[in-house]
């Protein structure tokens, strides 16, 4: 695709490197000062007028953030006073950089199990440790397999696939389905033939 | 209630959960009448975001009504039709007090490089998401905003991040008159940022994607250039080709940790997890825009590190800003180019799917199938808006 097809100001490519031969041998040619212009093109206002709302935030003084960072605020309804503490009904891991828990914080699923006490683990360390998000994603994993026990155990089996969305996969890439399906049962059979094998 | 439920890697499903109570006194209960998918959403959907455990709802771009209220609410009231901003913030901290509304430090326990976000793992919080009928809004009288009357209902969702986000990535751009800028990713948010771009007086838009049908949409809708990188051998040689050997004024990366377009960090980034998912836009980013320019990133990368050209950076002096977005800040002015016509974000929904079909809405956006662009969700007690299913687009 010709990216500056559209455009309006013409534009130059670069000139080629010249590579030829004479009775000298090789010889080798750059344009002369073919880098870039110093004054560089730019469209005329009424070459962008047909874009709606060009330049409305021109001036910088009608973008949102500017200053940079402003105090007081202007779009808020401030709290008045101290934040009431919100109460800690379940187990809330809190980073070892905070002095204490936050005034408002999220409950919604507290760590249990084993990707629970690994994630236990990963809060002695703080986020600019490794270990804090290498074991953080040890346990999203370990916690994968967790929630598949939770389903069998509740007597719900997941239908992966239907969790995958593979009815919106035969409704729009039929092709991409069969090639998926293919490409697994290829996987499974060498896996299985090979298994065979070492079984002999 | 029904929601979006995360079961691993590529798996969520519609479940029953039990109902959100008010758990603080500045909380409020918000029935959901629409979310979005975002393409954040999908670092989460693909395993890439440290602590997203099974059992959450995603969904940070929500508006609804107000349900019920905690004690310590006084500005909100029952019934009211609300848009609320993906940040969870508090107003009353050092980083709310600079209108850093995404930083805010009273509302995550459990990070302090990042604050709170709806349905968006326990790193950010662990607050569930508006992927439901009902969702916790936690200091509601500072962040939920009243939708006012003349703004529509699909206007406002795409209000709570997408066009915030692509305006804010326009601005820190810092966009002069004329300016070239590149904007890397054809997804709502760069569409936005291109379109914002316009406002802020660029002389030329240039969007880089690699799905041809994004490029045919963001080419229409934002009146802009397009690029396949996947045409394209070398992108920074290429973008200089194409700005009289200078490179681009302003680069934004509006993809974030899942870019394609390089081998070595496609292995590394999306698929090894050796490095906080791929950063191949950073590259390009910095590598395309001029000397002395602007990098501007929104595309969400992980906590942990990237390998990331900064020598080039700092050889070139440039001037690199990022963040989430700071929504709040930016609602008056957008709401202003909503009524004025200068921009019409509801343009770009795509897909109006029940919450019920979330298993399939997830992969048809994830995998880009049937021309998606935005897909709206729509809870069964939402339903007096009509939802229709993805095979039957508007």
């Amino acid at each position: 695709m010709e990216s500056n097809r559209d455009n309006p100001i013409e534009r130059q490519d670069h000139q080629d490197h010249v590579h030829r031969h004479d009775g000298d041998g090789h010889v080798h040619q750059h344009p002369l000062q073919g880098d870039f212009t110093s004054h560089p093109p730019r469209p005329g206002r009424e070459q962008l007028s047909h874009i709606q709302g060009w330049g409305v935030d021109l001036d910088r003084k009608n973008r949102p953030g500017v200053p940079m960072e402003r105090t007081p605020p202007r779009f808020i309804n401030q709290h008045e006073g101290k934040l009431p503490q919100q109460p800690e009904n379940v187990e809330v891991l809190v980073s070892c950089e905070r002095s204490g828990i936050t005034p408002v914080f999220g409950t919604v699923q507290p760590p249990q199990g084993v990707s629970g006490a690994l994630r236990r683990l990963a809060f002695k360390w703080s986020e600019s440790d490794m270990r804090h998000w290498l074991l953080l994603l040890l346990a999203d994993r370990v916690n994968v397999v967790e929630g598949i026990g939770d389903d069998l155990a509740s007597g719900k089996v997941p239908n992966v696939l239907g969790e995958m969305g593979i009815k919106a996969e035969w409704q729009y890439n039929k092709a991409g389905l069969a090639k998926k399906a293919l490409v697994a049962g290829a996987v499974v059979g060498t896996a299985v033939y090979l298994m065979r094998r070492r079984d002999r | 209630m029904l929601a979006m439920n995360y079961r691993g890697p590529y798996r969520v499903r519609a479940d029953h959960k039990p109902d959100p109570v008010i758990e603080h006194p500045g909380d409020a209960i918000v029935r959901v009448t629409r979310a979005c998918i975002c393409g954040s959403d999908l670092h989460l959907y693909h395993g890439m975001v440290p602590d997203t455990r099974v059992g959450h709802t995603f969904g940070h771009e929500f508006i609804g009504v107000v349900e019920d209220i905690g004690s310590d609410v006084h500005k909100l009231k029952v019934g009211d039709r609300v848009l609320v901003p993906f940040n969870v913030f508090c107003g009353s901290c050092f980083f709310c007090q600079h209108e850093l509304y995404g930083n805010c430090h009273n509302t995550n326990a459990q990070a302090s490089a990042v604050g709170g976000i709806y349905g968006y793992s326990h790193t950010a919080g662990g607050y569930d998401g508006g992927q439901a009928e009902f969702v916790r809004v936690p200091m509601a009288d500072v962040g939920p905003m009243v939708i006012p009357d003349d703004i529509h209902d699909d206007d406002a969702v795409l209000l709570t991040d997408a066009l915030p986000t692509g305006y804010q990535a326009a601005e820190m751009g810092d966009i002069q008159e004329g300016d070239t800028v590149v904007v890397f990713g054809a997804g709502p948010v760069g569409i936005f940022a291109a379109k914002s771009a316009w406002l802020m007086g660029a002389g030329r838009v240039i969007v880089v994607d690699e799905v041809e049908y994004r490029l045919e949409f963001v080419k229409r809708y934002a009146q802009c250039e397009v690029i396949n990188f996947r045409e394209i051998n070398d992108m920074a040689a290429h973008i200089k080709k194409i700005t009289d050997g200078m490179g681009a004024d302003v680069c934004i990366d509006a993809v974030g940790a899942e870019a394609g377009g390089d081998v070595a960090q496609t292995i590394t980034g999306r698929y090894m997890k050796m490095q906080a998912g791929s950063a191949t836009v950073l590259h390009w980013c910095i590598n395309s825009v001029r000397k002395g320019g602007n990098v501007s990133i929104v595309g969400v990368y992980g906590p942990t590190f990237n390998a990331v050209p900064i020598g080039n950076a700092l050889n070139k002096g440039l001037t690199l800003r990022m963040n989430q977005a700071s929504v709040r800040r930016h609602l008056p002015r957008l709401i202003e180019h909503i009524r004025a016509g200068h921009i019409n974000p509801k343009e770009i929904i795509t897909h109006r799917i029940p919450l019920e079909e979330v298993s399939d809405a997830y992969h048809i956006f994830s995998s880009k199938l049937d021309e998606c662009i935005k897909t709206v969700l729509i809870p069964p007690s939402a339903r007096e808006v009509r939802a229709v299913s993805a095979s039957a687009k508007p």
